[in-house]
């Protein structure tokens, strides 16, 4: 094999193993005392508040689009009355959690490794370690917990938006009337479709804001550093949404169906 | 609420002791990034009460001695003491309680800029400490009274110019009262003027409040003027005049050069140097 690509495996094993470490030391952080419960009341509000509006429009526009296409689809075989269904279960259990996860890996994901990024090349990190704060703790703890809390619920809304939309698209556009659209929405969702759908987002937002937060610790290089970081943040962050989401849902498949 | 013994100690003057004892001790310390040695077996000790001034042209690795006692990076090789206990083997978690001794002004200030100056300065005493609020405001206030800046309780480090930053830096650092004093370049950059102004603050600090301090720098003015000024109290005012000769060797220069340390002693004794390179560094 040519030395560059021994070199890059190297690499990117370090990284991966620098990676677990920094889940070790978050697990620390998250089971023992100090807490700053402040930082974690502001992080919920930032990344849920702040995520809101991206969300309810991916959401909403996705709905649409979807009742479109299925209702082209669905027209093949006269079975147009069962748009719901379709909608429903392809919202629910992937479009929902991977869009808002993707969505809110674009706004936060970037933005945390741009804040922590500029706080590291700026020295501000080392302040924190010098007042004796540990960053992982101040820093990381509140964006873990306002991800793997809010990125559900911002799923969930993401849900709820784009069933609206879905709605919206057969009552006019594909003149389905709107009961029987309901009918079939309920009809086309499991229970398991719906804990899918809620458990799911819950690992893509841990992995989303550790990614990023991982990244943002890690930059140096002044300011060029940091845009390197954001963008890493961004792709790193989302082809490992897309992976997780494999392999969680591969998970739940074996584990409830 | 009671204050526990740690918070009592950051809010109270400490009386101040007489002892000569190592309060930093760098022993054959060793360190390099990847291939390239910055520090190599360099050695030196800061006793209680003085100040050292740390010299050396860019890049010889001053910055780096100074996070190195704040346990930031670990040496290669080498021993560190803060306070007589050895502190380069601990672990970051039983790093925290030496860092309660430490005060460090970064260099470029390292402010949080996501927080006003009053929660810049009480940081410490806001977040790890269950001193009530109204004690830490005070303190707050005492601090950057202490630096002339009072009246920017309230507003954002980007507000401010960077000789204020600079003093804001310094008032966060003194806020707990730590017992040793990191000074990063606090000078550089700044107009004559206001340097001066943070060179008579670091004179007062060290001769008033009897903080131990190591200083980096590599502005000559200034590290021969807080070397040859001490800090007196006439009448109510404190003053900044000529120091004298016993003032004068309490503090010590140690000049940095190739990783290794080149020279140590006095203002006199290095003005006497004859080294060809701290002349051409002096001139
Ligand atoms: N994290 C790091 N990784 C690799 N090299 C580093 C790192 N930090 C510092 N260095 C190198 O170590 C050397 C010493 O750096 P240091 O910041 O201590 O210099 P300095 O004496 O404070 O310089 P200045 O007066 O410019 O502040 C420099 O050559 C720098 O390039
Ligand atoms: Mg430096």
């Amino acid at each position: 094999m040519p030395s560059f690509v021994v070199n890059g495996i190297k690499k990117a094993l370090l990284e991966v193993q620098d990676y677990f470490k920094f889940l070790g030391q978050i697990a620390r952080g998250l089971t023992s005392r100090p807490v700053y419960f402040r930082d974690i009341v502001e992080q919920f509000e930032d990344i849920g508040l702040g995520s809101l509006t991206v969300v309810l429009l991916t959401g909403t526009f996705t709905g649409m689009v979807l009742a479109l296409q299925s209702g082209i689809t669905l027209d093949k075989f006269g079975a147009r009355s069962m748009v719901g269904q379709l909608v429903s279960a392809s919202m629910v259990k992937e479009l929902g959690p991977v869009l808002t996860a993707l969505m809110v890996t674009g706004r936060v994901g970037s933005g945390i490794a741009a804040e922590l990024g500029s706080m590291m090349v700026t020295d501000q990190i080392s302040a924190l370690r010098a007042l004796g704060t540990d960053p992982v703790r101040k820093l990381v703890v509140p964006r873990v917990l306002a991800g793997i809390i809010m990125v559900p619920i911002l799923t969930i809304i993401a849900d709820a938006v784009g069933m609206v939309g879905a709605w919206l698209i057969t009552t006019t556009q594909l003149k389905v009337a709107g009961s029987v659209f309901w009918n079939s929405v309920v009809m086309g969702l499991y229970i398991q479709d719906v804990w899918m759908g809620i458990i799911k987002p819950f690992f893509l937002g841990f992995v989303l804001v550790t990614i990023a937060c991982h990244v943002g610790l890690r930059t140096s290089g002044g300011t060029q550093g940091v845009g390197r970081a954001t963008t890493n943040a961004v792709v790193g962050g989302s082809v490992a949404v897309l992976i997780m989401d494999f392999f969680v849902t591969k998970l739940l498949i074996s584990l409830m169906y | 609420m009671a204050l526990t013994e740690r918070e009592q100690a950051m809010l109270e003057p400490r009386p101040i002791t007489e002892s000569d004892d190592a309060v930093i001790v760098f022993d054959e310390v060793s360190l390099a990034f990847d291939e390239k040695v910055i520090l190599d077996r360099v050695s030196f000790q800061l006793l209680a009460g003085r100040m050292k001034i740390i010299l050396g042209g860019s890049g010889v690795g001053k910055s780096t001695v100074l996070k190195l006692i704040l346990g930031l990076l670990k040496p290669d090789g080498g021993q560190i003491l803060v306070n007589g206990r050895r502190v380069d083997d601990l672990d970051e978690e039983h790093y925290m309680v030496v860092r309660d001794d430490l005060g460090m002004v970064f260099q470029d200030g390292a402010l949080f800029d996501s927080l006003t100056v009053r929660e810049n300065v009480g940081y410490k005493l806001f977040e790890e400490t269950d001193i009530p609020i109204e004690q830490v405001d005070g303190r707050v206030k005492e601090v950057l009274g202490f630096v002339g800046l009072d009246e920017y309780f309230l507003r954002m480090p980007s507000e401010l110019s960077g000789g204020q930053r600079r003093r804001v830096a310094i008032a966060r650092a003194l806020a707990a009262r730590p017992k040793i004093l990191l000074y990063d370049e606090p000078t550089t950059g700044l107009d004559p003027i206001t340097a001066v102004t943070i060179d008579d603050e670091i004179i007062k600090l060290r001769d008033l409040e009897e903080v131990s301090a190591l200083l980096v720098t590599h502005q000559l003015r200034d590290a021969f003027y807080v070397a040859s000024h001490e800090a007196v109290k006439e009448g109510g005012t404190i003053k900044c005049v000529p120091a004298s000769p016993e003032k004068l060797a309490e503090t010590t220069f140690v000049m940095l050069k190739d990783s290794r340390v080149l020279f140590e002693g006095t203002l006199p004794e290095l003005r006497a140097a004859t080294d060809p390179y701290l002349q051409s560094f002096l001139s």
